[in-house]
């Protein structure tokens, strides 16, 4: 069973998320906050990261940076799932190794599981 | 106060850029330039008054030196309250952003949440459940636009914004644009035709700022077609300039409402009755941003007959 880490400091977010990806057969580990998003990367090794970029403790441009620098998780791709829009920003997280960067605002629930879909599918 | 402090206050241009103004607006560099102009026409003064009384400088230098230390405290105060306004006027700008930035979250919460319940995956749906959830989706998106529109607003309002002009097909963004609108016009019965025969349309301007206007004006001609109808596109080259209308067999603008129909949050007496989503912002947001381009816009309209909407921008020559 693919396992997807969510690091996101909304939990209604986190709940629907973690709803829809589970039915959709994944397993789902989830963190609040970026430092403990960091720790469960490095521990539990998921095939799929979603990762918002306005985090408490740690920012999602520094856990997607550490990621990225580190051998043991440079490899796990990542979804970033953020409300900034700016071409700065996407830039940013692009060069640093995003896998693809998503706006939550302009994807239905739909779009997004089949992107989560496209880059880690479930039965894969 | 610290010596950093001191000297950062020192360093205009930092100082200007946190302003969001140009240089030759910026109250810090006005200061610095009515100082040197005052000083040095002031030792000017001084001098043709010294060289022709010479009698008794010293009642000369006094009244220079008086003179000199008057002009520049009424330097100093304007240009303080300039940079008042200007703080005031950026801190406005940053508060529109947080707060839409911060409005944005709870927002797509409630968007995924209502969807997840609309998909029937925790539990079947009854019919008049899904008229209200649709209730429910239709607001949120309306009040994601508007939001949306905010942002635009407070970022147009800082330097820089309109600066990054790349050259594109306007032809080519346009189709875009119409692939996206195509399920939207088809539910409303709408039949969408572009007609781009110029070989080349390639502009320079900011292809996202570009797309905010072409979606405005689309968005606008389907919502207000009454039942169905056409909405003819057209692409050309005029006088050395590409010209983009949009015309549509919908409601009009009613005479008495025209002259406003750029202003901010101005929504025309007609439109309310059949549709009563809008922010008001997008034709305001779509003439700042064409006028920023060296572009023009404009529109035509009569009431219960259609409207055609149309801009300007300059063509690039190959």
């Amino acid at each position: 069973m693919k396992k997807i880490l969510i690091v996101e400091d909304e939990q209604a977010l986190q709940k629907t998320l973690g709803e829809i990806l589970t039915q959709e057969g994944y397993k789902v580990i989830a963190a609040s906050d970026g430092e403990m998003g960091l720790t469960l990367a490095q521990d539990s090794n998921p095939d799929l990261v979603l990762l918002d970029l306005i985090l408490p403790k740690m920012s999602g441009f520094e856990v997607l940076k550490q990621l990225k620098g580190n051998n043991l998780t440079k490899d796990i791709p990542v979804i970033v799932l953020t409300n900034l829009e700016s071409v700065e920003e996407v830039d940013k997280a692009v060069s640093l190794g995003a896998t693809t960067y998503l706006v939550k605002s302009q994807y239905s629930l739909e779009e997004l599981v089949s992107k989560i879909k496209e880059i880690a599918s479930p039965s894969a | 106060m610290r010596l950093k402090d001191i000297i950062d206050d020192f360093n205009i241009l930092k100082r200007c850029r946190e302003y969001s103004l140009p240089l030759w607006q910026c109250p810090k560099f006005l200061f610095l330039t009515m100082g040197v102009v005052i000083i040095v026409g002031l030792s000017i003064v001084n001098l043709a008054l010294v060289n022709n009384y010479i009698e008794s400088p010293e009642v000369v230098a006094l009244t220079a030196l008086i003179l000199t230390a008057i002009s520049l405290v009424i330097a100093f105060v304007t240009t303080q309250v300039l940079e008042n306004l200007a703080s005031v006027s950026r801190m406005k700008s940053e508060f529109i952003s947080i707060v839409s930035h911060q409005l944005r979250s709870p927002l797509s919460n409630l968007k995924w949440a209502i969807e997840l319940l609309m998909s029937g995956r925790l539990g079947k749906v009854e019919e008049k459940q899904t008229e209200y959830f649709h209730i429910l989706k239709e607001n949120s998106a309306r009040m994601h636009e508007l939001i949306s529109d905010l942002l635009v607003i407070s970022r147009m309002e800082t330097a820089g914004f309109f600066s990054k002009k790349t050259p594109f097909s306007l032809t080519e963004l346009t189709k875009e644009i119409i692939e996206r609108f195509s399920v939207f016009a088809k539910s409303s019965n709408i039949s969408i035709v572009l007609d781009s025969r110029e070989r080349t349309s390639d502009v320079i301007a900011n292809s996202n700022h570009i797309q905010l206007v072409v979606e405005n004006f689309l968005d606008n001609a389907i919502r207000y077609v009454k039942q169905s109808g056409d909405i003819k596109i057209k692409i050309e080259n005029r006088n050395g300039k590409i010209y983009f209308e949009i015309k549509d067999n919908g409601v009009g603008i009613p005479n008495d409402d025209q002259k406003y129909i750029f202003q901010k949050f101005f929504r025309a007496k007609n439109v309310m009755k059949y549709q009563t989503q809008g922010s008001g912002l997008g034709l305001y947001i779509a003439k700042n941003i064409i006028e920023k381009s060296n572009g023009k816009i404009g529109f035509k309209s009569k009431e219960n007959e259609g409207s055609t909407f149309w801009f300007t921008l300059p063509l690039i020559k190959h």
